[in-house]
């Protein structure tokens, strides 16, 4: 197992290496750079800044040298915001997106689980319709709209929470945008589980441990759900890695200084280097969270075996 | 269960004994629709840092709560007779808010590092007026030959190239403000964290968490301390407006800078005199590639401009934020009248009549319609100006057609002189003075997206430079300068921008003025 694990870290890094290079000149393809604004800066003013930045040298040299500095763990100042490190930047706002992220994952499993179950057990009856309805709403109604609405209702009515900001992450603060990012995900597992719970139980195994008289909870809990889990965890794997990453449209409506923002406003902005940070980061979670999947997997299903 | 309880009541009990003992301290909750690209002076460029390091920084000489020039480090000043040299005579006993003094000295520092090519300023140009500025930012000159002199720990002299008018208006912007020398050379890229950030203004840099909040703190070193009324300044980055709204009405923000403008009327209606709006030094314009045909025409360029109804575009596509603009400088200069296009008094109903009629003149109808390209930068609401326009120049028998691409593209493009017919820019004045508006128009400016060259209004222009030191008389050349400008459409204005602020009325000190220029230190709240 341990040389499994190691194996698959170490193809890692030339997976890594072929999306910092491709991204890396995806970036520079897009017309425009950093400096270029409303307000356009005289050529002398431009050339400094680029100057300063290294962007006045050959395309290929700029990338050798990010290269060795992403090799030193150095992934540069950004151009936009130069009083921070790309560094620094993350080091703020990854814990925050991670945060939350994980409640709303935890949250979703959870919640989601079971009221995939419940439809399951109760399939095409009352408590099935009603859970497949919400899911179906769940999902398909934005979170642009659910955290307008939450933020009227809990905050400015009923003045329960804060309308946003993170309060140095305070717990009321977090509610917000741990519920919104949660919704749609409790909405996803729970008909993730229904469809699978279905499956388990129909199948032989389960006829078998009825037919020998174990008790219900016995079945449902150590027979099926541990068939049923698989989906939900190859489910789970790639929704970590993009839930603990943050959200852009949370972080802006709940004001909260993640990082999911930083995907979308750098390459907006040609921030080139927080363009680079971001994408290793999120390669990384998903490389990370793939391999945790996989590792689930054996645990989950005794059939799995990686030695 | 017990247990978390328990620590409940404890957290609830210490919120509330944290929370009365805030009360004695008046804090001021800002909202600043973006956080601030670098709060080193030399590092910024736009208005949202502008208002914080107005609250950091004291530049030489500062605006008051109504945006009018007050001395600031400096106590007074004496204009020699040619208008090129500036002796400046620093306040008395003022100190950075580690306690050291500020010195002239320390103007010459960073006067320098502004222009230092190195340092690679955004706004050096805002200097650029002073002897071998520009030269030094352009690697020509080594920054000791800047015309900024220490006479004495109080006395500074600065020589301008030219009498400059605007001089003091100029150094009003916080790229101008001093920075601490001895914490720059200790600390290098760090000096600007908080805990390090030495300022000399009204407050002190506590917190910048990014994205989150900026927490600045009352300096007690400042000079006029006891003026200063607000203890503790919390900035917050509102990106999106309508939460914003949402936390000024919970009282979550005393202010906010801007607001959903589509729903201006029921916001107008919900909080009544707790919007503030009105003009704002700004104007909205397309820029026309002059050098290209048929747009090389100024009578064509009249007749687009005369179909467009800038009423409707004010009043219908902007909510009444933004009002009708026929001149490159908006109104709110004291001692400039703006040259108003001479078809502004004209019904729209005669002005489509007579853009009709040069187009008929210069052969477009029906067998040969105009085709019209407007690029403009992502954003609903120039789209829906462009739409706007694009239906407004349909019935002349012109076929507009759009190109939008994101704000970074756009100005790559215009900057690159790229191919275009018609272009969406903006302008917001750095300094209270016409020539920041002009200046975009002339030949040589990299801002001149149009490829405007009129011998003329650059002559008007070198003339109105060589007239500075008589203000009246500058003004009314810079006039008849504009007048060219505008007859020609070397740009196209269409609006001029307003502030919109959301303030609370427990705020007081909150002035209105068209630099829309708020000072934390003149403001208090109940």
């Amino acid at each position: 197992m341990l040389r499994y694990v190691f194996r698959r870290l170490l193809t890692a890094i030339p997976t890594l290496f072929v999306i910092v290079t491709i991204s890396f000149f995806l970036i520079r393809v897009a017309p425009g750079g950093p400096f270029n604004q409303e307000r356009g800066l005289n050529p002398f003013i431009k050339a400094n800044l680029n100057r300063q930045f290294g962007l006045d040298e050959p395309l290929w040299m700029q990338y050798l040298n990010y290269l060795n500095n992403l090799l030193h763990g150095n992934f540069g100042p950004s151009y936009n915001l130069p009083d921070f490190t790309v560094t620094e930047l993350f080091k703020v706002g990854l814990p925050v997106s991670i945060q939350v992220g994980i409640s709303a994952l935890i949250l979703a499993l959870i919640i989601g689980g079971i009221l995939g179950i419940v439809a399951a057990l109760r399939q095409n009856k009352a408590a099935d319709y009603a859970v497949i309805a919400t899911a179906t709403a769940g999902s398909t109604i934005p979170t642009f709209v659910i955290a307008p609405i939450y933020q009227l209702t809990f905050a400015t009515t009923l003045a329960l929470v804060p309308v946003a900001t993170w309060g140095n992450g305070a717990l009321l603060n977090k509610i917000g945008p741990i519920v919104t990012l949660a919704l749609p995900q409790i909405a996803i597992v729970a008909r993730l589980m229904r469809g699978s719970m279905i499956e388990a139980l129909r199948s032989h195994h389960i006829r078998t441990a009825r037919a020998l008289g174990l008790s219900d909870w016995s079945i449902i809990v150590k027979h099926a759900l541990r068939g049923a889990l698989l989906p939900i965890v190859s489910y789970a794997g790639p929704a970590a890695a993009a839930l603990l990453t943050g959200s852009i449209i949370v972080e802006t409506i709940f004001q909260i200084p993640g990082v999911g923002r930083y995907f979308v406003e750098a390459p907006l902005s040609r921030d080139y280097a927080l363009v680079m940070g971001s994408v290793v980061v999120i390669a990384l979670f998903t490389i990370v969270f793939n391999l945790i999947v996989d590792i689930l997997y054996a645990v989950v299903d005794p059939r799995v075996r990686y030695d | 269960m017990k247990k978390s309880l328990r620590s409940l009541l404890l957290a609830t009990a210490l919120v509330t004994i944290s929370y009365s003992a805030a009360f004695a301290e008046m804090i001021y909750n800002r909202g600043n629709s973006a956080d601030p690209e670098s709060l080193d002076p030399h590092k910024t460029s736009t208005v949202y840092e502008a208002h914080i390091l107005r609250d950091l920084f004291s530049g030489l000489v500062m605006q008051d709560a109504k945006a009018n020039l007050i001395p600031g480090a400096a106590e007074s000043w004496k204009i020699s007779d040619d208008g090129t040299v500036y002796t400046f005579t620093l306040r008395k006993g003022a100190t950075w808010s580690n306690g050291d003094p500020v010195t002239a000295d320390d103007f010459v520092y960073s006067f320098r590092r502004l222009e230092d090519p190195a340092t690679a300023a955004e706004y050096a140009s805002m200097l650029y007026v002073v002897k071998n500025a520009q030269e030094i930012n352009e690697k020509k000159a080594k920054p000791e030959e800047l015309g900024v002199k220490a006479i004495d720990a109080g006395t500074l002299e600065i020589t301008l190239k030219a009498p400059t008018p605007y001089f003091l208006e100029m150094l009003t912007h916080q790229a101008n403000y001093p920075v601490h020398k001895a914490s720059i050379d200790k600390l290098g890229a760090d000096w600007i964290k908080p805990g390090n950030l030495v300022s000399n203004g009204a407050y002190t840099l506590a917190e910048f968490v990014p994205n989150d909040h900026i927490k600045l703190i009352k300096n007690p070193k400042f000079y006029e301390a006891d003026k200063v009324k607000i203890d503790v300044v919390n900035y917050f980055p509102t990106e999106d407006r309508s939460t914003a709204v949402k936390r000024f009405a919970a009282g979550e923000l005393d202010s906010n800078d801007d607001m959903p403008l589509e729903q201006l009327a029921d916001l107008k209606a919900k909080f009544g005199d707790q919007i503030h709006i009105g003009p704002y030094l700004g104007t909205y314009y397309y820029a026309v590639k002059t050098d290209k045909e048929p747009w090389s025409n100024p009578k064509l360029r009249r007749a687009i401009s005369m179909a467009i109804d800038r009423d409707f575009l004010a009043e219908k596509v902007w909510n009444n934020s933004m009002l009708p603009g026929y001149s490159m400088v908006p109104p709110g200069i004291a001692g400039y009248e703006p040259a108003i296009a001479d078809y502004a008094e004209m019904s729209q109903i005669d002005r489509e009549d007579e853009a009709k009629k040069i187009l008929t003149e210069l052969g477009y109808g029906p067998d040969k319609p105009l085709k019209l390209e407007i690029r403009y930068n992502t954003s609903e609401n120039h789209k829906n100006t462009a739409v706007a326009i694009q239906e407004q120049l349909k019935p002349l028998g012109i076929e507009v057609t759009m190109v939008n691409t994101d704000t970074k593209t756009h100005y790559g493009y215009l900057e690159q002189k790229g191919d275009f017919d018609y272009a969406r820019a903006g302008w917001i004045a750095d300094y209270k003075d016409p020539e920041t508006f002009l200046g975009i128009s002339r030949k040589a400016s990299g801002n001149n997206y149009s490829n405007y060259n009129s011998p003329k209004f650059e002559e008007l222009m070198d003339k109105a430079a060589a007239a500075g030191g008589n203000p009246a008389e500058r003004s009314k050349i810079l006039s008849q300068a504009e007048k060219v400008l505008v007859d020609d459409l070397g740009n196209m204005p269409l609006l001029y921008y307003s502030y919109h602020n959301l303030v609370s009325p427990k705020l007081k000190g909150f002035e209105d003025n068209v630099m829309d220029v708020h000072p934390t230190r003149f403001i208090s709240k109940e």
